[in-house]
């Protein structure tokens, strides 16, 4: 099982490696935000604005681990479609369960790079401490890891449905869970029937608990057991979706009518 | 890699279609197939476009799910043991590809890591040099001619040194020497392992020279099937080509082949 999930991983290092254009893509947008928003955190300091604006550099930050982890995995399937590979893939022994698994390890290891790099220069350039959250902030992130996962099988299972002419969800489901999920302000600013809605995502209780932790320096496990049930739940949920979306696609021969696209 | 296996067995079907039956909304791609392939055969799928010959290989290697029908390949159900049977089969097709931007060796590697080969070095330093492309080992796949990548489909469909190969148009966009040479090497290692071949081509002569046995398809069914020799005789043809191009203007024309058991192996 192992050799074959590695096969996966190592196909994607090994594309990554020679590929200016794939990794400056890790980092280049995770980067600029970085920027834009840190000049306007200290832009908000010059105003003598609470302590807390640097809330803000903590969810540029955090927000990127789920973005990245969702875009870890739909665009390793998606690759394979762009590069007519998928039917090699997929005649090859390696079970869904064990592809899934590989491409969840490919955006574990750009959510953990990225996360680094912007930790570092978030400090160098900002004097924002992103290990000032404590030991909680590993919790945090896996937290936003496993709804990156969730939310990247939901969007898979919609590009294995309607090929290409889903792509453009790779990049837009993230931003339709933004809003409900308080990255950059509290829920509390919500109106009341959204805050409903923000409360069924696990992002919601990471992006408050980390800015309750910023603020007192305690961690909210609770939040945190919540926001990891809830993971589940869409996990299971989102694996569910994905086999039978690939059982319809199956049986409507999408699968082999990709590589024609 | 190189044992030999000349005395094949014709009496060991080693794939079993039965009343295959595939309809997408009220299209109906495949219609109630049924055939057998023998072990150590070459069998040519032929018909023209839409006749459902991808169809019928996507089915066999459950990439597609059929209607209704059932299929065996070495004695299991694909429907249940798909896995265990896909490590033991493979293919090749000039409709697929492999990722441009990683090299040669590096696309070997990963795919003999998916097909159980842990250390691999030597098996893929062989079949580069079998199929004459160990020059391009560094070389990007993108950067490789269209025979070269054809070569290196082939040297991927052999990693696991499987006992049924697909191949779906192999030397479909290659020049005449360059497909010469994949037919030869086919051929060779299909004397050499005992290797059981299921072929589609539209190129007629090389159907002749390749495949003990074909099946042709019109609108899902089969209309005809034997040896090259005994079907252009049936049909009073004077080639395969002929053939093909009568059953693609006049498929309906022609009745289904009754074939519920498929042939037996050894018949022929």
């Amino acid at each position: 099982m192992w050799l074959r999930i590695s096969a996966i991983v190592m196909r994607f290092f090994f594309l990554h490696r020679r590929s200016v254009a794939r990794v400056m893509e890790i980092f280049f947008w995770p980067v600029m935000n970085l920027i834009v928003w840190g000049f306007v955190t200290a832009y908000l300091k010059e105003l003598a604005l609470p302590k807390t604006v640097l809330f803000l550099l903590g969810a540029v930050i955090l927000w990127d681990v789920l973005y990245r982890s969702q875009q870890g995995i739909t665009l390793a399937i998606t690759e394979e479609f762009w590069v007519k590979n998928i039917i090699n893939i997929f005649i090859s022994p390696i079970s869904i369960g064990e592809f899934l698994a590989a491409i969840c390890i490919v955006g574990l290891i750009k959510s953990v790079v990225t996360t680094i790099v912007l930790g570092f220069l978030a400090f160098f350039f900002y004097r924002f401490n992103l290990l000032s959250a404590g030991p909680g902030l590993v919790l945090f992130l896996g937290n936003l890891l496993l709804f990156g996962w969730a939310v990247g099988l939901f969007t898979m299972a919609l590009i294995f449905r309607y090929g290409r002419a889903a792509e453009a969800l790779i990049w837009g489901v993230p931003f339709l869970i933004q809003p409900f999920s308080a990255v950059f302000y509290p829920v509390s600013v919500l109106p009341f029937w959204l805050q409903k809605v923000a409360y069924l995502l696990p992002s919601t209780y990471v992006f408050e608990g980390m800015r309750q932790v910023l603020a007192t320096g305690v961690v909210d496990v609770s939040m945190l057991g919540i926001s990891f049930g809830l993971n589940l739940v869409y996990l299971l949920l989102g694996s569910l979706y994905f086999s039978w979306m690939l059982r319809k696609v199956r049986e409507m021969g999408y699968l082999s009518r990709f590589h024609l696209e | 890699m190189q044992q030999d296996s000349t005395n094949k067995s014709t009496t060991d079907a080693i794939t079993e279609v039965s009343q295959l039956t595939k309809r997408f909304n009220s299209l109906t791609a495949l219609d109630s197939l049924s055939f057998k392939v023998c072990r150590g055969d070459i069998l040519g799928l032929l018909g023209p476009n839409g006749a459902g010959k991808t169809t019928a290989i996507h089915c066999i290697l459950g990439l597609v799910t059929p209607t209704s029908g059932s299929i065996r390949i070495m004695g299991l159900d694909i429907a249940r043991h798909r896995r265990k049977i896909l490590a033991r089969v493979n293919f090749s097709s000039a409709y697929t590809a492999l990722p441009s931007n990683l090299t040669v060796r590096e696309n070997l590697n990963v795919f003999a890591r998916l097909y159980g080969l842990k250390s691999a070095r030597v098996r893929i330093d062989s079949l580069l040099e079998l199929f004459e492309i160990e020059a391009t080992n560094d070389s990007l796949t993108g950067s490789l001619s269209s025979g070269q990548l054809t070569r290196l489909n082939l040297c991927k469909a052999f990693l696991n040194d499987p006992e049924i190969l697909f191949l779906d148009e192999p030397t479909a966009s290659l020049d005449p020497d360059i497909a010469a040479k994949v037919r030869d090497r086919l051929q060779e290692l299909q004397r050499q392992r005992g290797l059981t071949m299921i072929y589609t081509s539209h190129n007629m002569q090389e159907v002749e020279q390749m495949c003990d046995r074909v099946i042709f398809l019109a609108k899902g069914r089969i209309v005809m099937q034997g040896s090259p020799a005994e079907i252009i005789k049936q049909s009073r043809s004077r080639s395969l080509e002929d053939l093909f191009i009568s059953i693609a203007r006049n498929g309906h024309l022609y009745q289904t082949v009754d074939n519920q058991e498929g042939e037996p192996c050894g018949s022929g």
